[in-house]
């Protein structure tokens, strides 16, 4: 179950425009009807009402295609860019109503931010652009060494603390951005499109690599991509935008098997339901079934009970964590699952 | 179907006036005669400019004059202490030095031309001069780039600023250098700071752009990680700002270095200070233009090493091995300060390493001067031959015209009614040709040519000739052109400049078309052959980096004072720009283009003039302004080889201390570069437009 809320994102508007905040006087407009008012004004809104929370320890992804306010939403929730309506709540406190000086240590201390083309200091080495962030706080030069050793062991550039940048593959430059978030122990990680600008095949190893850090530091993060099927690897749960507003929130299995409209199912139609489904969505209640069949537990995903349920035809025992019986998954239960999550496909959709 | 129709009323219409206008300029040459104030403006018209100014000048002058001495004697501190650490260092060690430092700018290379330059300068036993320009640059390079990196700051954070400082820096880069020399005297008084201050200002303006330019091309994902590092604001901009930009400022640093050389050289004209410009223009006067090329000669040594040894500091890429440790930080300050101090201790001991002896010294200019002497005299029949064809062709016919120049002294036979009459048959001609393949721009243009060539710039009267220009000028740019067009002739010819702005124009003009002729002839081969271009490239370097008096010596040496030489001398000058743009250009049209155009089956001249020309005609114009700017920088230069236009009233301004005189002479010349770096842009506008596809 998630942990207590680590950030909170209320009501968030971006509008750029020669004077946004006169919108927000006195309106009780819905948000969609405030940001056409804004459009027939003049003014540009980038993120509309945008609100989400993400928990400690878990990794909340926005996804979103180019112009639909994803990376603004991210920079305001660092404040890169300032927002003009809303709430960021970091730990219950508004970051929006920290003065500079407070907004500095909190970036110095609590978050940690990955850019898409990665924002390495030319002029500086491996070991030097990571230290970088302890070298501003004026850490001593071994605690700055210690700790950078420590993040460059982690993401695997040992034997590089020497070359510059410019001697560095996409990916390894990367690792380099990753490891300099990474320095300050940050406990809000942000990740703005990290692996958009590498080769599919590095961006596959840097997602591995990715998760892998996370199962071992379990941080907070945001993290922000235009792929669909980058998403759904890495999210706990995620967040669709589009035009500046956010279409739908939750788990990936939620959206792939209730996407809130077409837009949605656009995306999720492309990916195959078998990837998805988890065993205890195909279940049915067989009280006459036979003694002894396999049992599976139910957040197995279905791609992998199919060799099992070829050795087993009469089917497999589903059960819960207290070893309580949730039901039988047969290959006429998963087929007809199956069939009901296609019906979501996009063309279908179409065809009515 | 009703727009063309409206367009070709509007053509009609042009058409119409330009006629109309073309007719007037021809009615006014042919009867000035019976009306002299319509050759040269009348003088009773004119506003006493001048006399204001001076009056306006002795004002400031009596007001602020102790604030600009006591600014003088600060300045001269500086340059006091290091005039006299440079006279003092012993050349073995200043030559240890600059060699190390090459060797850091450029490996082994530079430092072998750095010292083999310095190898000169010893031999030629120029040394001392040489150390006083240098004095020069050292005191006024970091102040400019101080003065240049704190505006550039300023324009970077306040687009106010930024729009205030663009028009000064044109400017002080526009107004011919002569020009506010003069009144830095004045101000400033007699003496090596006027050098100095003229230095600054003219080279300041590069710095500030270049600062601009790298704060603001950074990344903007660098300056966010930079933020999200935690950084203050001044972490902001020391740490990550300044520093990612720094490559882009350095070589601000260079182009602010080459400058101030240029005009500290430029500014030896005023005498007082024993330096190696003084040099060369003292010994040019008196004719002896062995030891001036001597001289010369050290000039652009010295140029190519400072351009070299800054733009490589500029350019080098970090050091990729690892240093730790004090020794390894500060490897090269110390390698320096060792070898400087060992060098030191030696010369110590040995007298010859302190002061280069005389006895070591080669004195090449008597043999130059006879050689010199000797090829002239062999080679006078061809050069005297090849002078007066283009003096009697193209010089003087635009000057005053076909119709005073054919003679039998200049073109072996009188001119008739009839050969005048044939003249206009073959304009006619050539115009109706290309009015009837449909190029009215090209009908026009050999119309206006042929009046210009008949009659003369300076006989095509004021009033037809800002007829013709304003006109031209609303062609090219629309009303607001025109009405700049008409503001910079109200300037020159209230001010009395009229005449004298015209054999400008005569002279800068010529030699302006020279050079975008020729250098977009080299640029082309450049751009076709690759051996041609690297065989071109250290040429054009070596050119441009060489203050502009350097270019006068072998001119004046071949061809003697005059005209001509003047022709020459901005022609070299301004030939690069056209050169480096014009392949550039070529060079730069998009691959896929040059594909497609292949597979379709073009040959390699369809290429060049079907596709590769027409797409970079963007840079070629931009050759061409260039090349302008640089032909009228020139032109007050060669004053000095004797020319009769404004650049001479500039220097003639300088030499008798008239504020007035000079100051509007050198405004109105650069309201003509302005003037003609707007039509420029209005053409380029319009290529532009072409290229994208007109919107309707």
């Amino acid at each position: 179950m998630p942990g207590p809320v680590k950030l909170s994102c209320r009501n968030l508007w971006k509008v750029y425009g020669p004077d946004p905040a006169r919108f927000f006087v006195g309106t009780n407009d819905a948000p969609d009807a405030l940001a056409q008012k804004m459009r027939t004004g003049g003014h540009m809104p980038a993120a509309i009402d945008v609100g989400f929370d993400v928990h400690v320890g878990e990794t909340f992804v926005i996804m979103g295609l180019s112009g639909s306010g994803k990376s603004t939403v991210v920079r305001c929730l660092s404040r890169l860019i300032e927002p003009d309506h809303g709430q960021v709540l970091l730990d219950g406190q508004d970051l929006l109503a920290k003065s500079d000086r407070e907004l500095i240590e909190i970036r110095r201390h609590k978050m940690g931010m990955v850019f898409q083309n990665f924002g390495l200091l030319p002029h500086l080495n491996v070991i030097e652009n990571i230290s970088f962030p302890l070298r501003l706080q004026g850490l001593s030069a071994e605690k700055q060494r210690a700790r950078a050793a420590h993040v460059i062991e982690l993401v695997g550039l040992t034997g590089r603390e020497h070359s510059y940048p410019s001697q560095l593959s996409g990916g390894q430059q990367q690792r380099v951005g990753i490891a300099r978030s990474l320095a300050v122990e940050p406990e809000l990680w942000l990740l703005d499109e990290p692996f958009s600008a590498l080769d599919p095949l590095i961006r596959r190893q840097m997602q591995d690599e990715f998760l892998r850090i996370q199962r071992v530091l379990k941080k907070s993060i945001v993290f922000i991509t235009h792929d669909f099927l980058e998403a759904l690897r890495i999210a706990d749960r995620m967040a669709i935008m589009r035009d500046g507003r956010i279409v739908q929130i939750g788990t990936p299995e939620e959206l792939i098997l209730n996407p809130v409209d077409d837009y949605v199912a656009q995306f999720t139609g492309e990916v195959p339901r078998i990837k998805i489904l988890r065993a205890h969505q195909c279940v049915v209640a067989m009280p006459g079934r036979p003694d002894g069949l396999p049992q599976v537990a139910p957040d197995d995903r279905i791609e992998g009970l199919l060799p099992k349920l070829a050795a087993s035809p009469a089917g497999l025992d589903v059960l819960g964590p207290s070893g309580v019986y949730l039901g039988t998954v047969t290959a006429a239960s998963l087929v007809e699952t199956l069939g009901r999550a296609e019906s979501a496909h996009p063309s279908q959709v179409a065809h009515g | 179907m009703a727009e063309p129709s409206k367009a070709q009323t509007s053509d009609r219409k042009s058409l119409l006036i330009w006629i109309l206008v073309l007719l007037s300029v021809l009615v006014l040459a042919q009867w000035q005669s019976s009306l002299p104030d319509l050759k040269s403006y009348p003088a009773a018209w004119t506003l006493p400019a001048t006399d204001w100014l001076n009056t306006g000048m002795d004002w400031v002058v009596g007001a602020f004059k102790p604030v600009f001495r006591a600014l003088s004697a600060v300045m001269e501190y500086p340059l006091f202490w290091v005039s006299g650490f440079l006279g003092w260092l012993p050349w073995s060690v200043g030559t240890v030095i600059a060699v190390i430092i090459g060797y850091r700018a450029g490996a082994w290379p530079l430092a072998a031309f750095t010292g083999g330059s310095i190898l000169y300068i010893l031999l030629m036993g120029l040394w001392p001069d040489t150390m006083n320009s240098l004095a020069l640059v050292a005191v006024s390079v970091p102040l400019a780039v101080l003065l240049g990196f704190g505006l550039g700051v300023a324009g970077y954070y306040s687009p106010r600023v930024e729009r205030f400082l663009t028009p000064v820096m044109d400017i002080t880069q526009t107004v011919p250098a002569f020009a506010y020399l003069l009144p830095i005297l004045i101000l400033f008084g007699f003496g090596p700071v006027v050098g100095l201050i003229a230095g600054i200002i003219f080279a300041f303006p590069p710095m500030v752009k270049n600062t601009i330019i790298g704060l603001r091309d950074v990344p903007s994902d660098i300056i966010e990680s930079g933020l999200m590092s935690g950084a203050t604001k001044g972490q902001l901009f020391f740490l990550v700002r300044a520093r990612a930009g720094l490559r882009q400022i350095l070589l601000g640093v260079n182009q602010t270095t080459m400058a101030a050389l240029n005009m500290i050289i430029v500014a030896s004209i005023i005498g007082g200070s024993e330096d190696i410009g003084w040099r060369v223009l003292s010994t040019l006067r008196k004719a002896e233009f062995g030891e001036s090329l001597v001289a010369g000669i050290v000039i652009a040594l010295m140029a190519m090493v400072l351009d070299r040894i800054t733009y490589g500091l500029a350019t080098r890429a970090p050091d990729m091995s690892p240093q730790q440790g004090f020794f390894g930080r500060h490897q090269f300050g110390l390698t320096v300060m060792g070898a400087a101090a060992l060098t030191y201790l030696a010369a110590l001991g040995l007298p010859d390493l302190q002061t280069w002896p005389d006895d070591w010294t080669v004195d090449p200019a008597g043999g130059l001067n006879f050689g010199i002497e000797v090829f002239v005299l062999w080679a006078k029949p061809v050069l005297d031959s090849v002078k007066n064809f283009i003096i009697f062709t193209l010089v003087l016919p635009l000057k005053i015209g076909l119709v005073n120049v054919v003679g039998p002294y200049t073109w072996g036979f009188t001119a008739t009614v009839w050969h005048a009459v044939g003249y206009a048959a073959l304009v006619a001609a050539g115009s109706g040709l290309a009015f009837w393949r449909g190029r009215r721009g090209q009908a026009i243009t050999i119309v206006s040519f042929g009046l210009i060539m008949f009659f003369g710039l300076t006989n095509l009267t004021w009033p037809g000739a800002s007829l013709l220009l304003i006109w031209f000028g609303f062609r090219s740019g629309g009303a607001r052109l025109a009405f700049w067009t008409l503001a910079a002739l109200v300037f020159i010819l209230s001010t009395g400049s009229y005449d004298k702005a015209i054999l400008s124009v005569q002279l800068c003009g010529l030699a302006v078309a020279a050079s975008f002729l020729i250098g977009t002839g080299l640029g082309i081969a450049a751009a076709q052959s690759d051996p041609f271009s690297r065989i071109l490239r250290p040429i054009n370097d070596t050119l441009q980096t060489m203050p502009v008096f350097v270019l006068l010596i072998p001119v004046i040496m071949i061809f003697k004072i005059g005209e001509f030489s003047a022709l020459l001398a901005i022609i070299a000058y301004a030939v690069v720009a056209p050169i480096r743009y014009t392949e550039y250009g070529l060079r730069n049209v998009s691959k896929d283009v040059i594909e497609a155009a292949t597979s379709m089956g073009a040959t390699r001249s369809q290429l060049l003039w079907r596709v590769k020309v027409p797409l970079a005609m963007p840079n070629i114009m931009l050759g061409l302004n260039q090349a302008i700017m640089f032909g009228i920088s020139m032109l007050v230069v060669t004053a000095l080889v004797g020319t009769d236009e404004l650049g001479q009233i500039i220097y003639i301004g300088l030499s008798k201390g008239n504020f007035g005189i000079g100051f509007v002479a050198g405004m109105a010349m650069a309201v003509i570069a302005l003037l003609a770096d707007q039509y420029c842009r209005a053409w380029q506008k319009r290529i532009d437009a072409k290229l994208k596809g007109a919107r309707p």
